[in-house]
C-alpha cells in the first residue's frame, strides 16, 4: 500500500512540473502583455477605455499586420502575387502610386505630357528621389527595370504580361523575336523619361503604379546578382518605406524611410508583419491587440458583424458561370438566357459566402471606373443586365428546348474544390435544376485542373471569375472578342467585336465616348447574347481597429497603401 | 553486427533511389504548371519561362538531371521563391517543426508511458479507467480541434500564453501541448496492454515468488519488455512530428516545414516537393535502423545479425 501511494505522488509530481511549466512561460507573457512599450502590445482590445496607460498611446506610430502568406520575392520583375506587390508598393515609388479612390498621386513622375496621338508619354521627374544607398532615382532606373521585364533571360510571367501591347515591342521582345534594346523606352535625360506605346493607352497613367513598372537601381542590383532581394539587406528602397527585418514564412519589418522624398507626409515609423494562414488565429491575435486588423470567414461574419471594427470592401472580382458555346444545348441563346435568369444571385451572396460579397449583375463589377465626366459608377448607369425570374427562366427555357427539339438535357459543370466552392456549387445545380428536364452533373477540380479545362475548352458550365489587370472597363470586356485568349466560351460576334476595336483605337483618346461604347458593349455581352450568368462580385470582411487611420484600400496592384496610414487614440 | 548495419546502409540507399524516382514521376501528374500567369502568357513567352524552371525537356531528362545534381547534394532551386535554395528554404524552417516535435515527443512520451504504468498496474480499477479515458479522448479527438480550443481558452481567455506567432520559448508551449495529445494516447496505450502481458507472464510471478517487490518488478523485468512494441511505433511518430504539422503550423502560426510542404504542392513547386518528400524518407528509414538496432540493446534476446 505504501508503495502504490510512492507512484501516485511520483505522478503527481511529473504533472505538477509540466503544469509549472506552462504556468512559468504564462508569466512570461503577461509580463510582456504589460510591458507595452517594447512593441505595441496595449490594452485587451481597443474598446477597453479604462487602460490608462495613454501616455504610450497615440505617439507609438507602429502598426502591427498580419499577411496570409510570405512574401515570395521582392524582385519587381519575377513577383506575381498580392503580397510581393503589397510590399513592393510600399518600399518602391514607381512614376505615379495610386491614392485615394483609385486615382493617380505623384511618386518618381511629377507630371507627364502624351503626344496627340497618344502614343508617346514623356514623363518629367523628380530631381530630390533617392534610393537608400543614396543614388538618385533616374530615368535610366525605368529604362533598366522595364527592359529586364520583358528580357527572356528574365523569365518574367507579369513582366510579358503587364508590358506586353502596351509598350512598344513588349510582347515580341518577351517572345525572344526582337532585342531587348528595342522596347520603346528611352531616357532622355537623367530626369525625363520617354514611352512609346504600341496603341494608345488611356489607363497607362495608373498601370505606371503596379509592381511590375517600378524603378531598379541597376548598379545595386548587378551587385547583388544572384542574391538581389533574398533577404532584407539584399532589396533597396526608394519609398515611404524600407525593410529591415525578413524572417522567412514568419513575417517582417518595414521602418520608415526617412531619405525619402515625401518623408515629411509619412506618419508611420515602423509596420510590423507576420504571417498568420488561419482566419481563427488572426480573430485571436486581433482580439488580443497583437494586431491591428483581420480578415473574416463566411462563420466569423455574423459574430462580428454589428461590430464597430467590423468593415466590408468590395473588391473589383467578378465571378460568373461561362457557358461553352460548342455544346449544342449551350450554343443556343435562350437556354443561355435561362441560366442566366434562374440563379438566385442574393442566395449565394446571403447564404452560401456571407462575406459582404454582392450579387453580380454585369461584367464589370462596381466600384471600379466611373463615367470621365458625370463620375457615375459604370456599373449604375448599365444597371442590372441580369434578373432572378424563375418564371421568365422557364419560358426562355421552354423556348430552347423546342428550338433544339429537345425535352430532356443534360449538363456537366466544373466547379471548385474548396469548401466554399463545393456548397456554392451544390447550390448552383439545386437552382438551375429548377429548369424542367434539365440535369445538372457537378465536377469538382483543383484551381490549375479547372484552368486547363478552360483552356482547352473541356467545359460545359464552368464556375469562373476575373480581377482586373487595369482600372479600366476594358479588362472585363476585351477578353470575350472572338477568339480571345482568355474567352474560351466559343463567343464570337463581330458587332461586339467592332465595339471593342472602336473603344480602343479611334475612341483612345476621348474617355467619354470610349466610355459610353463600354456601356454599349457590356449591354451587348450580358443582355443580347447571354455569353455569360454573372454570379457575385467578392467583397472581403475584415476587422479594422478603429485608431487605425489613412489607409487606403486599392482596386488592384497593392491591396493597401500605407504611405498616409496613422495611429491616433489607440 | 558491422555487416548486418552495412547491409542495411545499402539497402536504405535503395530505398531513398526509389523514392526519389517515385516521386518524380508522381509529381508530373499534378495538374498546371508552376507558372502563376499561365492563362495570360502566349504560348512562345510560357515556354520561356518554362524553360527557366527546366521544364521544356522531355520528363526523362528532367528526371536525369534531377539524380544528376541529387547526387552532388543539389536539391535545386525553388519556383515559388524565386532564386531561394531547396536546401537553404528546408534549413529554415526545420528547425521550429523540429522543436515542437521533440518537445511534444518527450512530453508525450513521458506522459503517456507513465499514464499507461499506472493502467496496468491498477488493472480494472478507477485509475485505470481513467487513463484508458484520457487515451481514448486523446486519441479520438484530432489535434486540430484540441489545438483550436487550447488557443482560444488559454490564450485568448485567460491570457496565459500567446495566442500563436513564434517568437520565444513560451510560443512553443501550446502547439507542443496540442501536438503531444497523440503520442500521449499511444503511449498509454501500448504500455498499458504490454505491462499487462508481461506482468501476467510466470517469470513475473516466480520474480514476485522470489521476494521483488511490485515496483522493481515493474521497472525491473515489466518496462524492458514494453519498450520493444513502444518505440517501433513512436520511432516513425517522433520523425513524422518533427517533420512538421501542417495543421497545428497552420493553427499557431509557427514558420514549419509542414506548412511549406502542403504550399509547395499547390504551387507546383517541384523542387521543394521533392526536397522536402527525400527529407522526410530519410529521416523516416534511418529511424527505422535506429529502431531495430535498439531493440538488440534492449532485448538482448534479438540478434540483429544472421545466421545462428
Amino acid at each position: 500500500m505504501r508503495k502504490t501511494n510512492w507512484l501516485l505522488l511520483a505522478l503527481a509530481l511529473v504533472l505538477s512540473m509540466f503544469l509549472a511549466a506552462c504556468s512559468g512561460g504564462s508569466d512570461d507573457t503577461g509580463g510582456n502583455e504589460g510591458d507595452g512599450g517594447e512593441d505595441t502590445e496595449e490594452t485587451e482590445d481597443g474598446s477597453s477605455e479604462e487602460g490608462s496607460d495613454g501616455e504610450s498611446a497615440d505617439g507609438e506610430q507602429v502598426l502591427n499586420l498580419a499577411e496570409s502568406a510570405d512574401i515570395p520575392t521582392l524582385d519587381p520583375s519575377m513577383a506575381t502575387d498580392v503580397v510581393a506587390f503589397q510590399w513592393l508598393g510600399s518600399t518602391t515609388d514607381g512614376l505615379y502610386r495610386l491614392g485615394e479612390g483609385g486615382e493617380v498621386e505623384p511618386g518618381i513622375a511629377k507630371s507627364h505630357e502624351v503626344s496627340e496621338d497618344g502614343l508617346t508619354w514623356t514623363f518629367d521627374l523628380r530631381e530630390d528621389a533617392k534610393w537608400t544607398n543614396g543614388d538618385p532615382v533616374t530615368a535610366q532606373n525605368f529604362v533598366y527595370a522595364w527592359q529586364r521585364a520583358v528580357n527572356p533571360e528574365t523569365g518574367s510571367e507579369y513582366g510579358p504580361y503587364m508590358l506586353g501591347g502596351v509598350v512598344k515591342n513588349a510582347a515580341s521582345i518577351a517572345e525572344g523575336e526582337t532585342p531587348v534594346e528595342d522596347l520603346g523606352v528611352t531616357a532622355v535625360d537623367d530626369y525625363t523619361f520617354e514611352v512609346v506605346l504600341e496603341q494608345p493607352t488611356p489607363y497607362f497613367e495608373s498601370l505606371t503604379a503596379f509592381g511590375t513598372f517600378l524603378p531598379m537601381n541597376e548598379s545595386f542590383v548587378e551587385e547583388q546578382g544572384e542574391d538581389y532581394a533574398l533577404e532584407a539587406e539584399n532589396t533597396i528602397a526608394n519609398g515611404p518605406f524600407k525593410l529591415t527585418e525578413w524572417n522567412h514564412g514568419e513575417g517582417w519589418t518595414v521602418v520608415k524611410n526617412e531619405d525619402y522624398w515625401d518623408a515629411e507626409n509619412v506618419q508611420l515609423e515602423q509596420i510590423n508583419v507576420k504571417v498568420v494562414k488561419d482566419v481563427a488565429t488572426a480573430v485571436n491575435l486581433y482580439e488580443t491587440g497583437q494586431i491591428d486588423r483581420a480578415g473574416l470567414s463566411a462563420e466569423f461574419v455574423d459574430q462580428y458583424r454589428s461590430n464597430d471594427a467590423f468593415k466590408i470592401t468590395e473588391e473589383p472580382t467578378l465571378f460568373y458561370l461561362k457557358m461553352n458555346q460548342e455544346n449544342e444545348i449551350l450554343g443556343n441563346v435562350n437556354a443561355r438566357k435561362a441560366i442566366q435568369s434562374v440563379i438566385d444571385r442574393q442566395g449565394i451572396t446571403d447564404v452560401i459566402l456571407n462575406n459582404g460579397s454582392i450579387p453580380a449583375v454585369g461584367d464589370v463589377p462596381r466600384n471600379f471606373t466611373m463615367h470621365p465626366e458625370s463620375g457615375e459608377d459604370f456599373r449604375d448607369i448599365n444597371g442590372d443586365l441580369v434578373e432572378t425570374d424563375v418564371e421568365q427562366a422557364q419560358e426562355h427555357w421552354a423556348t430552347a428546348k423546342e428550338e433544339l427539339g429537345i425535352e430532356e438535357a443534360t449538363l456537366e459543370y466544373l466547379g471548385g474544390d474548396t469548401e466554399t466552392a463545393q456548397k456554392m456549387d451544390a447550390f448552383i445545380k439545386d437552382q438551375l435544376e429548377q429548369l424542367e428536364g434539365l440535369s445538372v452533373e457537378v465536377v469538382s477540380v483543383p484551381f490549375k485542373e479547372r484552368l486547363r479545362r478552360d483552356t482547352a475548352m473541356e467545359y460545359q458550365l464552368q464556375n469562373s471569375g476575373w480581377g482586373p489587370d487595369y482600372i479600366d472597363p476594358n479588362t472585363f470586356l476585351n477578353m470575350w472578342v472572338t477568339d480571345g485568349g482568355n474567352n474560351m466560351t466559343g463567343y464570337a460576334n463581330e458587332e461586339y467585336d467592332a465595339l471593342i476595336e472602336k473603344a480602343n483605337t479611334e475612341l483612345a483618346q476621348k474617355p467619354v465616348e470610349r466610355f459610353e461604347t463600354f456601356l454599349e458593349a457590356e449591354k451587348m455581352l450580358i443582355e443580347e447574347d447571354a455569353v455569360l450568368a454573372p454570379l457575385y462580385q467578392r467583397a472581403v470582411a475584415q476587422l479594422w481597429k478603429p485608431y487605425l487611420k489613412g489607409v487606403i484600400t486599392n482596386p488592384m496592384g497593392a491591396e493597401y497603401t500605407y504611405k498616409h496610414a496613422y495611429i491616433e487614440g489607440k | 553486427m558491422t555487416r548486418y548495419i552495412i547491409q542495411r546502409l545499402v539497402y536504405m540507399f535503395i530505398t531513398l533511389f526509389l523514392i526519389a524516382t517515385f516521386s518524380f514521376f508522381l509529381m508530373k501528374f499534378l495538374p498546371g504548371t508552376p507558372l502563376t500567369a499561365e492563362d495570360k502568357l502566349s504560348e512562345a513567352q510560357k515556354a520561356i519561362v518554362m524553360e527557366k524552371y527546366g521544364l521544356n525537356e522531355p520528363v526523362p531528362v528532367q528526371y536525369a538531371k534531377y539524380m544528376t545534381g541529387l547526387a552532388q547534394g543539389d536539391l535545386g532551386v525553388s519556383f515559388q521563391f524565386d532564386n531561394r535554395e531547396v536546401t537553404q528554404i528546408i534549413m529554415e524552417r526545420i528547425g521550429p517543426s523540429a522543436m515542437l516535435g521533440a518537445q511534444s515527443m518527450a512530453v508525450g512520451t513521458i506522459l503517456g508511458m507513465l499514464l499507461g504504468l499506472v493502467s496496468a498496474i491498477y488493472h480494472n480499477g478507477f485509475l485505470d479507467y481513467g487513463s484508458t479515458f484520457v487515451a481514448v479522448v486523446g486519441k479520438s479527438i484530432p489535434s486540430f480541434v484540441f489545438a483550436g480550443l487550447l488557443q482560444y481558452f488559454v490564450a485568448v481567455r485567460l491570457g496565459w500564453l500567446p495566442v500563436a506567432l513564434w517568437e520565444g520559448w513560451e510560443y512553443s508551449i501550446l502547439p507542443t501541448i496540442a501536438l503531444a495529445i497523440f503520442p500521449i494516447a499511444i503511449a498509454a496505450r501500448f504500455m498499458r496492454t504490454e505491462m499487462l502481458e508481461v506482468l501476467g507472464s510466470d517469470y513475473i510471478t516466480t520474480a514476485r515468488a522470489k521476494g521483488v517487490n511490485k515496483f522493481g518488478v515493474v521497472f525491473k523485468h515489466g518496462l524492458r519488455n514494453a519498450l520493444i512494441p513502444l518505440i517501433t511505433v513512436l520511432g516513425p511518430l517522433a520523425i513524422s512530428l518533427m517533420t512538421g504539422t501542417f495543421v497545428i503550423e497552420q493553427i499557431f502560426a509557427v514558420p514549419g516545414l509542414g506548412e511549406q510542404f502542403v504550399t509547395s504542392v499547390t504551387t507546383n513547386d517541384f523542387p521543394v516537393i521533392m526536397g522536402t518528400t527525400l527529407l522526410i524518407a530519410f529521416l523516416f528509414i534511418t529511424i527505422v535502423l535506429v529502431v531495430d538496432l535498439l531493440y538488440g540493446v534492449i532485448d538482448p534476446r534479438i540478434r540483429l545479425t544472421e545466421g545462428e
